[in-house]
């Protein structure tokens, strides 16, 4: 058995209440939840700005002059919204997992005679295992990690796409024909003059997916990533003293309690920071908020 | 018993020619006394000082993986890790999807568990965990089945009233009961389901499977298996 942190630990049944928290706060499976609470926030980190690249992907692609290509985005954003996040979690994971499996055995292990699909078996070559099976657990974590991260990004950025798809409509059809007026290509008047001006009008809808994310976390353990909302309900959940040294009740309540003000206090955070960047985008622009800001700056009616 | 030798002699030499071969070992992690997550944050229970036992015998680097109930078969299937050792008994139509091991513990009684001993086991409300031979049971009977997806949300819902009892294996009710002080009991008759509890592996990989059979054969004829059984799931437990 690892050491406690505290050498008073050893006996926790004799503490006094303070200290028995004390020991109790920082065993080895708390640090895990509080390491936990990292991941989550490293998830979103990573997550979010990768999904507004496949939302931007979609969405250029779907007003694309070039139909099958335009087919291609739009189909993309319609199968992903359509199809519910949980059976996307649960079938597409290891459906990604797999495939990238099977295009590692294709060119690993050219001559293998097995056939992959064995009833119910997925079978690829050893060489061509992601991880490997030899390789230790923190990279098969972290391989499950990358693979939530994809699709969380892929979900997600199908919303996005529709999002940021109507932000590009939104923007007042004048400002690309003046562009085209000054002799601008569609790829200038698409970089220079579009997309500068659209994000004022997907920003509602990208702050609001971004609090749909914030709040989709617990889904990763569906994906095999031990979240907050997995180590809440297993340190919560009521423990015999014969298994633990820290005998408890049935504490969920404390630890959800817990994840409730997290969950608030860094949305609340993420509204405060969307505020300001709203300020800023509208600025300049011929939006409602942006005339209001020129006309309070003393600009003329 | 010189063929067992033999045989494991003959297993141990074909294990060491593959040398350096990870198991990866799939379990809940939520399931005491079989398998449970310890203060440090650690695999612990019954089915770890087992596995750990096995691998030892069968001359197998093993490394332990949690993974939800609900899809802890389909991330098998598919290759996420190599056997399930999770308390799962073995049934037939698990043995469609996956091939078990020998069982390591005979057929154990599952056991109903309520606030008093007159609940309604016949038709009221019974909690039990999704995807379980008691779940299954339920479903079979005039009560109405509440599932859960880990086993200590179900007691937790008939601490709640949630549900009148829950039904489960009753090595894992024991020790709620007891520490309880009264508060739950035992309901009605033990009841007999599941043929035993084996590990699972994929029906792919009869050579992995081979080698946990012979170390559980091993260990059932050197009567290591009962000393570990007696000393995680109680001497009331029953044994080979």
């Amino acid at each position: 058995m690892r050491p406690a942190i505290f050498s008073v630990c050893s006996d926790p049944s004799t503490l006094p209440q303070w200290q028995w928290f004390a020991c109790y706060l920082t065993t080895g499976k708390h640090l895990a939840f509080y390491g936990s609470f990292g991941v989550v926030l490293l998830l979103l980190a990573i997550t979010a700005p990768a999904a507004l690249l496949f939302g931007f992907g979609a969405a250029a692609s779907a007003r694309s002059h070039f139909a099958p290509l335009s087919w291609l985005g739009k189909l993309y954003i319609a199968i992903v919204r359509g199809v519910p996040d949980i059976a996307f979690f649960l079938f597409f994971v290891i459906a990604l997992d797999q495939g990238f499996e099977w295009l590692r055995h294709e060119i690993k292990c050219p001559d293998w005679d097995q056939p992959i699909r064995q009833g119910n078996d997925f079978v690829v070559c050893p060489a061509a295992k992601l991880p490997l099976g030899t390789a230790p657990q923190w990279v098969h974590e972290t391989y499950g990690f990358f693979l939530a991260v994809l699709t969380f990004a892929i979900v997600f950025g199908a919303f996005a796409g529709n999002v940021l798809y109507g932000a590009m409509r939104a923007v007042p059809r004048p400002q690309i024909e003046t562009a085209e007026a000054y002799g601008m290509s569609h790829r200038q008047a698409f970089w220079r003059i579009l997309v500068p001006q659209m994000w004022v009008y997907a920003l509602p809808g990208l702050s609001n997916l971004w609090m749909v994310l914030i709040k989709a976390t617990p889904l990763l353990f569906l994906l095999g990533v031990e979240d907050i909302v997995y180590w809440a309900r297993e340190l919560g959940g009521s423990k015999t003293a014969r298994f633990t040294d820290y005998p408890h009740g049935d504490w969920r309540m404390w630890y959800f309690l817990v994840l409730l003000v997290f969950y608030l206090v860094f949305t609340r955070l993420s509204e405060m920071v969307l505020t300001r960047i709203m300020r800023r985008l509208s600025h300049g622009q011929a939006t409602a908020a942006g005339e209001a800001q020129r006309r309070s700056a003393g600009g003329p009616p | 018993m010189k063929h067992l030798i033999l045989g494991t002699a003959l297993l141990a030499l074909t294990a060491g020619m593959g040398a350096a071969q990870t198991v990866r070992l799939g379990t809940e992690g939520a399931y005491p006394p079989y398998n449970f997550i310890d203060d440090n944050g650690q695999v612990a229970g019954f089915e770890r000082v087992l596995g750990d036992e096995l691998c030892k015998r069968a001359e197998l680097t093993c490394e332990w993986v949690t993974n939800d109930w609900d899809s802890i078969i389909p991330n098998l299937v598919s290759g996420n890790y190599d056997a399930i050792i999770a308390g799962m008994s073995i049934t037939d139509e698990r043995k469609q999807v996956v091939d078990f091991s020998e069982n390591y513990t005979p057929p154990s009684p599952s056991a109903y568990m309520a606030k008093s001993a007159d609940a309604d086991i016949e038709n009221g409300v019974i909690a039990a965990q999704t995807g379980t031979i008691q779940a299954a049971h339920i479903a079979s009977t005039g009560a109405t089945l509440l599932e859960f997806p880990s086993p200590d949300e179900t007691v937790a819902a008939v601490q709640s009233d949630e549900a009148d009892a829950v039904l489960a294996d009753k090595d894992y009710l024991i020790p709620v009961v007891e520490e309880s002080g009264g508060a739950l009991v035992f309901v009605g008759d033990d009841l007999p389901l599941g043929g035993g509890i084996g590990m699972a592996f994929r029906k792919s990989d009869p050579e992995l499977r081979g080698k946990f059979d012979a170390a559980i054969k091993s260990m059932k004829a050197d009567g290591s298996l009962n000393n570990l059984i007696i000393e995680y799931l109680g001497e009331d437990s029953p044994h080979f």
